[in-house]
């Protein structure tokens, strides 16, 4: 196979998924005939080629940095999993001393 | 009112002649909502009041004679583009609860022109397939066929124009998905140049590809809503800074001009069903009478389905980072913040959207960056420079859109692999940046659309719409889905 369960794990950790037991062996191998799909690109020469990684050859666009408040904060806090006091709250990050 | 003979360029007419308002049109489309959604299920979101307040203030412009480009005119969004107030789920449980807070740049410019939205249309999750059977919420079907896929994967918006439930509709298009669906369900659908229409408020899946673009009945519904979609934006960094031309007015200008046309051996080869072929043929035959038609060859199609297979889900396992279940969208309960992220992700994202965030992971870690992602970045240069060699000899390339015609539900859902190669006529232009246009030319034995694609040198959209008009004004189709004769 292209890929072990193992590396699958580890991709899964980098990615934050994470996958069950159960989950892990078959896709585990749709991973690995996929990625032996992608193979076929090997016959390709592309020594010589420079790669393109945006269709538009275009420099990034500049603007003055200037602050533009939203207006409307209320909906973004809506859209909020849990809100106290106007701020969004997340689990503890760090330990007590 | 025959819903049959209904296209936004003969409703205008209505309106301004008085004879229909917006009211009673937004209402009709409501009505086939109600009469025909329970069974295709195009919509994952219809609010009535919502329209019909819509629908009355814009007859009230009209009576002010405010009327815009698309005045009183009803349309669905596919659920990736944001408008502001209403739910954008992409398909997705992660996002299930989640309402825009803003307005798409297509939106603010769709709502200058005075259209109506009646809702948001199903999708694969993420726009991640080809079938929308990837929706994390129920899959779509087909309106010619209720056994088979309408395509994804903006395939809620093609079964909705096919069904006229409003007139027209925006989908995205990031290796097909909305070529493909307007071929499955027998409308125009189009891609447009990349950068030729602003994608701020569009969810991103992968941005060197993903494409907003316009679904209607016929070819000058479809130029109509280019016009007033397209132009720069400065809110959107690869946006292009070009002139939007009339569109209408140049395919009406070109009702008999003449091209050169190319046809890519590649695509015309032992992968295209026979079924697809034939209508193929007969239109090419058409053609033939004012255009010049070569054979043509883009040598790296072959290589399109496994490059598109990487860049699409690097970029996407980069820009789905961002659903975390901290700031929106859905969240679990977890002893620690790792643990809230993994949760979270593991439940709130379907099969293929951590399929592809996996493989983006896996093609841009250390170790197997080149042999994956810069490896795609190159093949994919080979891929524009095979079109950027071809326009040089042709105007205009004309191809089929998709290799078969609609297949069932449940047929490819199984095989990822067998899926994505259903891609494998649509991707090379979303790689090369391309526009691409998708319009019915007939119908197979068993009565499934067949779609024939036309393909064009970037910011040449408009060379691309009077081509298509020619198409359909020589081949008079007229197609209606059998479930609603």
């Amino acid at each position: 196979m292209a890929i072990t369960s193992v590396e699958v794990k580890k991709i899964a950790h980098l990615a934050r998924l994470d996958f069950s037991e159960e989950e892990l062996l078959p896709f585990t191998e749709e991973l690995s005939n996929i990625l032996n799909y992608f193979k076929e690109l090997e016959e390709v020469d592309t020594s010589h080629i420079s790669p393109t990684f945006h269709p538009l050859k275009k420099k990034t666009p500049y603007r003055e940095d200037e602050v533009k408040p939203f207006e409307d904060i209320e909906i973004l806090l809506k859209n909020a999993p849990e809100v106290k006091e106007g701020a969004i709250v997340v689990p503890k990050v760090i330990k007590a001393p | 009112m025959d819903l049959r003979e209904l296209t936004i360029t003969s409703a205008l007419k209505l309106l301004t002649e008085g004879k229909i308002s917006s009211l009673e049109l937004t209402k009709l489309c409501l009505e086939q909502i109600k009469r025909y959604d329970s069974k295709v299920k195009a919509f994952l979101y219809v609010n009535e009041e919502w329209a019909l307040a819509q629908a009355e203030n814009s007859d009230k412009r009209r009576k002010e004679g405010k009327a815009g480009l698309l005045e009183g005119i009803p349309l669905s969004i596919k659920d990736n583009i944001h408008i502001k107030g209403h739910p954008t789920t992409c398909a997705s449980k992660i996002l299930a609860n989640y309402i825009a807070p803003y307005n798409a740049t297509v939106i603010e410019k769709l709502t200058q022109e005075g259209a109506v939205f009646i809702g948001k249309t199903n999708m694969d999750e993420f726009a991640m397939g080809s079938s929308t059977e990837n929706s994390a919420f129920f899959p779509t079907h087909n309106p010619w066929d209720l056994e088979r896929v309408p395509g994804g994967s903006s395939g809620g918006s093609a079964t909705a124009v096919a069904m006229r439930m409003g007139l027209g509709s925006l989908g995205s298009d990031t290796g097909g998905s909305i070529r493909q669906p307007a071929a499955f369900c027998g409308v125009v659908g189009m891609k447009p140049t990349y950068g030729l229409v602003s994608r701020f408020g569009l969810v991103a899946f992968a941005s060197s590809l993903d494409q907003i673009g316009p679904f209607a009945l016929t070819v000058e519904d479809l130029a109509l809503l280019l016009r007033a979609i397209a132009g720069h934006d400065p809110k959107d960094s690869t946006s292009a800074e070009i002139e939007v031309p009339n569109y209408l007015g140049y395919i009406y200008q070109n009702e008999k001009t003449s091209f050169k046309i190319g046809l890519p051996k590649e695509y015309f080869s032992e992968t295209l069903s026979p079924e697809i072929a034939k209508p193929l043929e007969n239109t090419i035959k058409l053609l033939e009478k004012r255009h010049q038609i070569k054979e043509i060859s883009l040598p790296h199609t072959k290589y399109a389905v496994a490059t598109y297979y990487i860049v699409a889900p690097a970029e996407a396992s980069s820009n789905l980072a961002r659903y975390d279940g901290i700031k929106y969208g859905f969240r679990a309960e977890a002893k620690n913040l790792l643990e809230l992220y993994k949760k979270s992700r593991a439940y709130g994202f379907g099969k293929e959207v951590k399929r592809r965030i996996m493989l983006g992971t896996y093609a841009l870690s250390a170790g197997y960056y080149d042999a994956y992602y810069l490896k795609a970045s190159k093949v994919r240069t080979l891929i524009k420079e095979d079109f950027e060699r071809a326009f040089k000899e042709v105007d205009l390339i004309l191809a089929p859109t998709t290799p078969t015609p609609p297949f069932k539900l449940g047929e490819k859902i199984a095989d990822p692999l067998q899926m994505y190669l259903s891609d494998i006529f649509t991707i090379p232009v979303n790689l090369a940046g391309l526009p691409g246009l998708s319009l019915p030319v007939g119908l197979t034995e068993k009565g499934l659309p067949v779609g024939a694609q036309i393909i064009g040198p970037a910011f040449r959209d408009e060379l691309v719409l009077a081509l298509a008009y020619q198409i359909e004004k020589e081949l008079a189709l007229k197609l209606t889905p059998p479930l609603m004769a």
